[in-house]
């Protein structure tokens, strides 16, 4: 006998949690499968809705304007303005983001020096927007080489950002290895723990303040890369506030991210607190189907083959990172249940030349129906109670357009809300 | 004599640098031209087999002879750069008994060591050979780090006084009195270290000789002296895998053919290759079926090479040459050996000698004859010493120290620098500040990056062939930004940014021919670490301006959006 639930949804990222988000909040009984780590860990943690157009235009003061504009593959046509606008509605009210408070996009510093259109931010890279003017003190660790504080200032100016920003490296208190993970800063924030400094022990967060202040001149915030601690990121950034009296702000960066890994643990928090079910860790390998209709997928336990049931399913196993969509020498595929993935037959038309060219397969995914329903090649529906969501999908070149989290966050919304109304 | 005579060597690949060192070593006085970076042309694009002159042994046995002989002097002089990793030639049930026995009494003959060892034992040395192989021959082949050896003879020849000059391009020779007398030269970047965003500009180098080293471009060179040199480019392709199948040079055992070689190299293996002829050794298609077929044949011998996971392919072109009378069809029965043509005895054009053909394995002893040509025409009389006196980095290079505790570094890494580095690595490694990894896939430390930032200025290539940072599985995805932030302190943030587009734009290059499966998932994620988080793609310091003021200023809610203590939450997140 399967486990049965009412929605199922396989994926734990952005847009699984916000599909089994949606989904309980309609009031249905919802489990989430999810197999590895999600690449939130990959993430900024940085909520895009769109930074610039199909054609590259942009960065764009207004994302929901664009939508109708875009190509009619777009996941963002399927769901509609009013689809994006509701979904977004959700995550607000389940997260401390920003920006919500205007449909204006904001422009935030990235740890490679440029700044990039973003909808929605978390609180601690707030007091970083670059269309702030009041000027920056970035500071680096002199061991850490994601975020080298001088170049990245520099890297700002040219920019054309409108205040001054300048790049000090310091070296964390206390004596940590050249290599130490963002987490080791992290969590000595988090706790306040004692390092040494010059013989005697002093908690982290006095120590760090200490050794910023001598390198303020005047600047109102200061910048740091993301690692202001884990579970009490707005206690380390007050306490370091207070102490310099100054604003203080994250870089976002690159993996393993922090502000990724803390929207994940928000949004699962959300799902919990909804009635969400969760069962991580194993990976969905097989299903079974009678005409066209799911009647179960089979997890994979300690060899053991697990069958899960659902009145209906969400497929949000992600893109070409996340491995939703895979692929061989001889072609591309979905690999749970085997939906169509539109692609060239020769590979060597899946690229651009460029490094940032126009690159088809960073659109490789899943062509649907108005419901989120995966299509076949001859445009029927794959499966009458299989929904996709987020990355799976195709059409959208989240990179180029920044637009990957608001896709998943929209049509995780809009898949979880169908699923669970189909369901009741 | 008044002063030593100034010689122009035009090409920077192995037989370029190997012949600046000897005459450098010699007294003469030497320059070094390349049109890109040190081993840009068929050098940088080879498998990196150190030959035991095995595959030779019953084809070419010239050449086979001094493949083995160069083969135990590289091993003396350059020890850092090489990997004795053994090799040998497995013979398929498919594979006639017949050539097995004309391969070894060939090595025989060649003063070759070579063993026959039978399947056995073949799996023992390599348990990822296929089950069905019938025997083996053992030999000495080994695997060589191409670009480390290039860079060593390069900074060798400057300690003897050379001037070594990279994107440096010959445009025209000066020919007066039907004389070679000099060069026309255009530098793109200055003359020196290339730094980018550095106005370069033309000169002309007067020059007693010249010698044009130039392989597979060899002939370019001579439509400006109006020679004509016949080199006739052979294309090869070469795959990289992201981790070593074997450890052991695995050569199938049949004549010649396409998809026969693997070499293990650093963390990689290499499989090769295709030998085709082109017009162009800077033009040609590069194509799946070439890529494809590495795989499926190599498989033959290796099984799990059909599903590993490739990074990268890359062509060659061989600077094949054969006298006018020969005529072969096939480049593949065109000799390995190499010519040196002198242009006052071939074409009454006095003052240089063109150097083609041969073997990347042989190209100090191509370095030394034709050094001994050099002088002879200005009656010099000195020894040749680069067979005896080590490369820098190879020199008292006995064992391999661990550095972990002495440098702070974790121990693989520490012992993966040190391989590197051989006897330079006290001094590179010895810095005060903290040496933190910057490619983590290769285990490239900042110090090692500096020190190569230190020998070619802002160039992050030639960064990369000298420490291999961003060649391992992730082709840079997550160490471009942080090799462009080593340049930038000691250049301008806009030539750092130059150096890191352009290093990003070369790794993307070879990953094309890997682009399905982990790789094809690695380059998309490498594509959203930069341009969704970083934005690189969209870069506004390479765009227009921006409109700041347009975007969101942040909240208007009291406390304001820079608000560290303000829960816009209704409280629902408490303020820890």
């Amino acid at each position: 006998m399967a486990i049965e639930s009412e929605v199922l949804v396989i994926g734990g990222g952005l847009a699984g949690l916000s599909s089994a988000l949606a989904a309980a909040r309609e009031g249905a009984d919802v489990r989430l499968l999810s197999y590895k780590q999600s690449t939130l860990r990959n993430a900024s943690g940085l909520v895009d809705i769109l930074g610039y157009t199909h054609d590259g235009d942009g960065p764009l003061t207004d994302p929901y304007e664009a939508i109708p504009e875009l190509p009619s593959s777009h996941p963002y046509r399927t769901v509609g303005v009013d689809g994006v606008r509701e979904a977004m509605a959700m995550f607000d009210d389940v997260t401390d983001y920003r920006g919500d408070h205007t449909d204006t996009n904001a422009l935030l510093p990235t740890h490679g020096g440029t700044v990039k259109p973003t909808a929605r931010y978390p609180r601690g890279a707030a007091a970083g927007l670059a269309s702030d003017d009041r000027d920056v003190l970035l500071v680096g660790l002199g061991s850490m080489v994601d975020f080298d504080a001088p170049h990245v200032a520099a890297h700002l100016e040219a920019a054309g950002v409108p205040f001054e920003a300048r790049g000090v490296s310091i070296e964390f208190p206390g004596d940590l290895r050249a290599d130490a993970k963002v987490t080791r800063y992290a969590k000595l924030l988090d706790t306040n723990g004692e390092v040494a400094v010059g013989g005697r022990m002093v908690g982290a967060r006095d120590a760090l303040a200490d050794a910023i202040e001598p390198h303020l001149d005047g600047e109102a915030r200061v910048g740091l890369p993301a690692i202001l601690g884990d579970d009490h990121p707005d206690a380390v950034r007050a306490a370091l506030g207070d102490a310099l009296s100054v604003d203080v702000f994250e870089v976002p960066m690159g993996p393993p991210s922090l502000p990724g890994l803390r929207l994940e643990d928000a949004l699962f928090e959300a799902v919990d607190e909804a009635g969400g079910n969760f069962e991580t860790g194993n990976p969905v390998v097989d299903y079974a189907a009678e005409d066209g209709h799911i009647e179960e997928v089979y997890i994979e336990k300690n060899g053991a083959r697990i069958p899960v049931s659902g009145d209906q399913y969400v497929l949000a196993t992600g893109g070409l990172v996340g491995k939703g969509v895979e692929s061989d020498r001889e072609g591309v595929y979905e690999p749970i249940f085997d939906c169509h993935v539109p692609h060239a037959e020769d590979r060597y038309d899946w690229f651009d030349l460029d490094v940032f060219g126009d690159h088809p397969f960073a659109r490789f995914g899943l062509p649907t129906d108005e419901q989120l329903r995966p299509l076949t090649a001859t445009d029927s529906v794959e499966f009458d109670n299989l929904r996709a969501a987020g990355g799976i999908l195709g059409g959208y070149d989240f990179a180029a357009e920044k637009s990957g989290s608001g896709v998943s966050i929209a049509t995780g919304h809009a898949a979880g809300t169908n699923a669970a109304q189909e369901a009741r | 004599m008044a002063s030593a005579p100034h010689i122009v060597v035009i090409g920077g690949g192995s037989t370029g640098a190997g012949i600046t060192r000897d005459l450098a070593m010699r007294g003469l006085d030497v320059t070094l031209l390349e049109q890109g970076n040190l081993t840009h042309g068929t050098t940088g694009r080879m498998h990196g087999l150190l030959h035991s002159g095995g595959r030779y042994a019953v084809s070419d046995q010239a050449s086979a002879t001094e493949c083995i002989e160069e083969n135990r002097v590289l091993r003396d002089i350059a020890s850092h750069c090489v990997e004795m990793t053994g090799g040998l030639f497995v013979k398929r049930p498919e594979d006639t008994e017949e050539y097995f026995e004309k391969k070894l009494s060939g090595c025989e003959e060649c003063g070759i060591p070579a063993e026959v060892v039978s399947r056995e034992e073949a799996r023992k040395i390599e348990p990822h050979l296929a089950k069905d192989i019938d025997k083996a021959i053992s030999v000495p082949d080994g695997a060589i780090d191409p670009f480390r050896l290039v860079v060593a003879n390069a900074a060798s020849a400057q300690e003897h006084g050379a001037r070594i000059e990279t994107h440096s391009k010959v445009t025209n020779l000066v020919v007066e009195n039907d004389e070679v007398v000099g060069v026309e030269v255009d530098h793109s970047a200055g003359p020196g270290k290339r730094v980018h965003g550095t106005e370069g500009g033309t000169e002309e180098i007067r020059a007693d000789y010249i010698v044009n080293a130039t392989g597979a471009w060899a002939g370019r060179i001579g439509d400006m002296a109006g020679v004509d040199i016949e080199v006739r480019p052979s294309k090869g392709v070469m795959t990289i895998m992201n981790s070593r199948q074997v450890d052991t040079v695995i050569n199938r055992c049949r004549p010649k053919g396409d998809a026969d070689i693997i070499v293990p190299h650093e963390t990689t293996c290499i499989l090769g290759t295709t030998d085709e002829e082109v017009e162009d050794p800077e033009d040609y298609p590069e194509e799946q079926w070439e890529v494809d077929l590495m795989i499926e044949t190599l498989s033959e011998l290796v099984p799990m090479l059909a599903d590993a996971r490739t990074i990268r392919s890359f062509w060659g072109v061989r600077p094949l040459y054969e006298p006018p009378d020969v005529g072969s069809d096939d480049p593949t029965d065109i000799t390995r050996d190499f010519f040196l043509l002198d242009h006052e005895e071939r074409d009454d054009l006095d003052g240089m000698t063109s150097i083609v053909g041969g073997k990347f394995t042989t190209y100090r002893m191509m370095g030394e004859q034709i050094s001994d040509h050099v002088c002879n025409q200005f009656g010099i009389d000195a020894d040749c010493r680069t067979a005896d006196v080590p490369l820098p980095g190879s020199d008292d290079f006995t064992v391999l120290r661990d550095y972990m505790d002495e440098f702070g570094l974790r121990s693989p890494i520490g012992r993966r620098s040190v391989e590197r580095l051989g006897s330079r690595a006290d001094e590179v490694l010895k810095t005060d500040g903290p040496n933190p990894t910057v490619c983590e896939c290769e285990g490239v430390t900042r110090a090692e990056i500096q020190d190569a930032i230190s020998q070619s200025g802002s160039d992050l290539n030639a960064v990369r062939i000298r420490t291999r940072a961003s060649m391992g599985n992730c082709q840079g995805g997550f160490c471009t930004h942080r090799m462009a932030s080593e340049l930038h302190g000691e250049y301008d943030e806009s030539v750092a940014r130059q150096a890191w587009d352009e290093l990003l734009q070369e790794r993307w290059k070879g990953q094309r021919h890997a682009l399905w499966g982990q790789q094809l998932s690695q380059a998309m994620l490498n594509y959203a670490l930069h341009a969704t988080t970083q934005n690189r793609d969209r870069d506004p310091a390479d765009g227009e301006p921006v409109d700041f003021a347009a975007f969101d200023t942040g909240a208007t809610q009291p406390g304001g959006a820079t608000g560290t203590d303000v829960a816009a939450d209704g409280g629902r997140t408490d303020g820890d």
